[in-house]
């Protein structure tokens, strides 16, 4: 008996030995804005490459780029860039690389209201400030002529942890808002006037959908998933636009045109009519000098994948690909990583 | 009427205890409705082999979180049992001694530590000064959290047992670590044994102090220098999420976990019985 | 001889004493770690740090009032819902109820507690909390005008959280509780019988007998109150807020951390987080050591009667 068992120890810490060295394991955390094209990018990798298992957890971008900074994962992931502060904090030069273009939507519970509602930009922000706290308030049943809105109260739903998505929604209401601005800033976590947390997207796609009359925000694909209604939002050009690749994808032409080389710029609000105005990039944020040359060639090799034959991914799963120029100047960077 | 009176009170408080018991068990009862209902139509063959597939697809699993449950609180046993067990013992043998004291009551405390608390802790002390999350950070915090379980027992068996026995043990020669090490500990241990398996089971269910040390797998994992999913945090991450083929492999993971955590529980008891029966025979 | 059992000795019991030290030193080591890491926020914030209510990561302001007060409002009022019950268990189960039913009826109590908090966190969010929803969506008016009462009814929010933690502290409570009362000597209600006294006279002399043990046992139910984080954080609705509705979405000590410890990028936002949990830390170490001084008053005797027991005629007698 006693043999049997210390065989099994045996052969099991050596089939863990094995795995272990075969396999390189990259460890990375961050957004769960890009989580399902991310799961789906690694899935798919590791199908192409079997060695190479890469361990993404969603656990929101403060996440990300605080465990980045203090090296307890190899690679983050956020949508809300980091700040210059955040920048300074880290103990090596981080690269931020756009991955996917998504948009932020806001989602609402509505029992008995079938309409596709249309929201602006001020209203919203005046809903999280709660200045607006009733469904038939005058200012959201101006946008929506025709539909007969119910007197409940807004059950406004927000992020109880760090989220670039979070950060995607602020810097919007900011821009629209003055008094926005003012009050709650922007920021990976801010302080919210009302409203009840949840963390990840996970968690304020599950309020809205066990909530009636909750109105939350969360990125497309989660809304798509669980097949909640979203809104239309209205953008700078004042047409009202609903979020999908192309309109998504409108909102980063401009930027792809001038793109700064670090690649950290904000498109939420941008001009065009058929621009969704809550749009953004994310970014999976990598050390330039890579401590772990393995995982840094692996990583390195991934990118270059995800960026040209995982952008076809993207598409399913509602995220727009990333504009051809802006993949360019990202390969040029990406070799700048170093991994000898 | 005043005898009627204190009998009509007598009565009425009677039925209040008993009231109070029936209240307690109809959430007991409700609970574990749920966890069977909805977690047995969710358990499948797949449940137990197949890794958690993307968001919301069915046909995953939590084969991972299963296995990776046991490593973890593998290894707090292995971190807590013998720093619990030898503890035990010096309290027991040098009792009333200001060490002895001091152990006792750093074990009392430790108890008391909100499970959040412990995983800051282990946080701090094994995954930033390593820069990585861990299998075996995670089963430091749950050792640490085993620790006055383990301990307490110990002391307390040690001190059930017969003085005759070490007595015996030292009429006939032995060293005091020899009699107690060979004579009066393998008198304690099926006690020992038990508390060991109760403390077990009370860890395994623990998720707050793995969410920073453990973190999470999306592969299949024995590495303990890597992160791991376990059984109790991947029902986290699934009941919090939207998607409702998640939230059915969160009830089977809970199905699972209790049944886990309760046949642990159900052994002590068993053998806490027989070790009652075996004491009073003799 | 005697030199090599001595030095056999010496080196036993050093060799035990280290592990006992190492015991300590674990928590000893939590306590500095705590310390440590919360202590630029303890020097930048100072007792403001508990008197204020803005939880600002974004500007750097760091208030945790919400936080202590949900910690204590959520467990005060699981304690107000779970010490009557657990209470009425430990006298039905010692006093009151027939001896064939005793085994099962405790057996039963730890089997509630030995259900994991995340099971309780998980039937809590979709179980209780549409139950509460609907029960606060058909509050009459005339109640919803009473603070206590005001505010949407989410479902999430601060009667969840106290419901779900009275279930999960009754067992707790229960069986400490009802070692409490077996401690009291048998002899004590003889002699109330004896004296006439009707089965409730009984147990009003046992309770009164065994009174700071009693305390003490729902106390070490609010002790495990206080640090519960899964369960609570999955109901409460994670809102910082100082409210006294039981409808309001509200937030722990424990919660907070579980949520924001991962992600606190900042090193103020970390040492604030880092300070509640010491605080935490603190407040059920006072409370735990209290609650066993209360138990230990009473439990003494029993024990060494129960040791004294197992050692047999000839020592008892000396």
């Amino acid at each position: 008996m006693k043999n049997l068992f210390y065989s099994a120890v045996g052969i099991a810490a050596l089939a863990g030995a094995t795995l272990a060295a075969r396999s390189i394991q990259i460890n990375g955390a961050g957004a769960t804005f890009p989580a399902p094209i991310y799961a789906k990018w690694f899935a798919e990798y590791n199908k192409l490459h079997s060695d190479v298992r890469i361990n993404y957890q969603p656990l929101g971008s403060g996440a990300g780029i605080r465990q980045l900074t203090e090296r307890t994962v190899f690679f983050g992931a956020s949508d809300g860039p980091m700040t210059q502060d955040q920048l300074l904090a880290a103990p090596g030069k981080i690269l931020h690389l756009p991955t996917v273009l998504g948009g932020v939507v806001p989602v609402y519970n509505l029992p008995g209201v079938s309409q596709e509602l249309k929201f602006s930009g001020p209203v919203l922000a005046n809903i999280f400030l709660g200045k607006v706290t009733k469904w038939n308030d005058p200012a959201i049943t101006a946008l929506n002529p025709g539909v007969s809105l119910p007197g409940t109260d807004i059950v406004v739903a927000h992020r109880s942890d760090g989220s670039g998505t979070t950060y995607i929604w602020v810097d919007y209401l900011s821009k629209v808002s003055p008094e926005f601005k003012k009050v709650v800033g922007v920021g990976t976590a801010v302080k919210w006037p009302v409203g009840v947390a949840a963390a990840k997207n996970d968690g304020v796609a599950a309020i809205v959908a066990q909530t009636p009359g909750a109105l939350g925000y969360v990125e497309l694909i989660y809304a798509i998933q669980t097949k909640t209604a979203y809104g239309q939002v209205q953008n700078m050009n004042g047409k009202f636009v609903k979020a999908s690749i192309d309109s998504v994808s409108a909102a980063a032409a401009a930027a792809a045109r001038q793109m700064p080389p670090d690649f950290r710029v904000s498109i939420t609000n941008a001009p065009g009519d058929d621009v969704y105005p809550i749009s953004s990039f994310t970014w999976i944020l990598l050390y330039l000098d890579a401590k772990d040359k393995a995982q840094g060639k692996a990583m390195v090799d991934f990118m270059k994948w995800a960026l040209t034959d995982g952008q076809k991914f993207a598409g399913e799963m509602g995220y727009a690909p990333i504009p051809k120029t802006v993949v360019d100047m990202e390969m040029k960077a990406l070799d700048t990583i170093k991994v000898k | 009427m005043r005898n009627s009176w204190r009998r009509f009170m007598s009565h009425f408080v009677v039925v209040l205890c008993a009231g109070a018991v029936l209240l307690s068990l109809v959430p007991l009862a409700l609970v574990l409705f749920y966890v069977l209902k909805q977690g047995v139509a969710s358990l499948n063959w797949a449940f137990f082999t197949h890794m958690p597939g993307p968001a919301g697809e069915p046909g995953g699993g939590m084969a991972n979180g299963i296995v990776g449950s046991l490593i973890v609180t593998g290894i707090g046993a292995l971190f807590a049992i013998p720093i619990g067990v030898t503890a035990g013992v010096y309290a027991s043998e040098y009792r009333g001694t200001r060490l002895a004291n001091a152990v006792r009551f750093a074990a009392d405390t430790l108890n008391g530590v909100p499970s959040i608390v412990v995983g800051v802790f282990a946080y701090g002390v094994v995954v930033l000064p390593f820069h990585h999350f861990s299998a075996f950070a995670g089963g430091f915090a749950l050792g640490v959290m085993m620790l006055p379980l383990v301990m307490r027992t110990t002391e307390e068996l040690l001190l059930l047992v017969p003085h005759t026995l070490r007595e015996g043990a030292l009429a006939l020669g032995a060293t005091r670590a020899r009699a107690v090490i060979t004579v009066v500990l393998p008198a304690a241990l099926p006690g020992i044994l038990t508390g060991i398996l109760l403390a077990l089971a009370r860890v395994a269910g623990e998720t707050a102090p793995l969410l920073f040390t453990a973190l999470n797998n999306a592969y299949f994992s024995i590495d303990p220098r890597q992160p791991i999913s376990t059984l109790t945090v991947q029902v986290y991450t699934y009941a919090t999420s939207p998607y409702p083929e998640w939230h059915r492999q969160a009830w089977a993971g809970a199905l699972v976990l209790v049944a886990m955590v309760l046949t642990c529980s159900l052994l002590a008891r068993f053998a806490t019985a027989r070790m009652e029966r075996m004491q009073r025979g003799s | 001889m005697p030199v090599k059992t001595r030095l056999d000795d010496i080196g036993f019991r050093v060799g035990t004493g280290i592990f006992a030290v190492l015991l300590i030193a674990v928590v000893a080591g939590i306590a500095a770690v705590l310390y440590d890491d919360a202590s630029m926020a303890i020097w930048k914030f100072g007792w403001q740090f508990w008197q204020t209510d803005i939880w600002d990561p974004v500007s750097g302001e760091f208030g945790a009032r919400p936080f202590i007060w949900g910690t204590l409002y959520s467990s005060v009022l699981s304690l107000l819902i779970a010490g009557p019950i657990a209470l009425g268990i430990a006298i039905y189960i010692s006093e009151l109820c027939p001896a064939w039913l005793r085994r099962p009826l405790v057996f039963l109590t730890e089997l509630l507690a030995a259900i994991p908090s995340i099971v309780y966190g998980l039937w809590g969010i979709f179980v209780l909390v549409p139950f509460v929803r609907s029960l606060e969506g058909g509050t009459p008016e005339w109640m919803r005008s009473i603070p206590l009462f005001s505010g949407p009814p989410l479902g999430l929010g601060m009667l969840s959280a106290a419901l779900l933690l009275a279930i999960m502290i009754i067992p707790f409570s229960a069986s400490v509780a009802r070692e409490v009362l077996r401690a009291v000597p048998q002899a004590q209600r003889e002699a109330a019988y004896a004296l006439g006294a009707t089965r409730w006279e009984a147990i009003r002399m046992a309770l009164f007998y065994a009174r700071t043990g009693i305390v003490g046992s729902i106390m070490l139910g609010f002790g495990r109150a206080l640090g519960e984080t899964m369960a609570v954080t999955m109901v409460i609705g994670n809102t910082p807020q100082v409210s006294v509705s039981l409808y309001a979405p509200q937030y722990t000590m424990a919660a907070v951390i579980a949520n924001e410890f991962a992600e606190a990028a900042d090193k103020l936002h970390l040492n604030a987080l880092v300070e509640i949990g010491l605080v935490l830390f603190i407040i059920t170490l006072a409370i735990n050591a209290v609650s066993r001084a209360f138990i230990w008053s009473l439990g003494r005797p029993a024990k060494s009667k129960r040791a004294s027991r197992a050692v047999g005629p000839v020592t008892e007698a000396a």
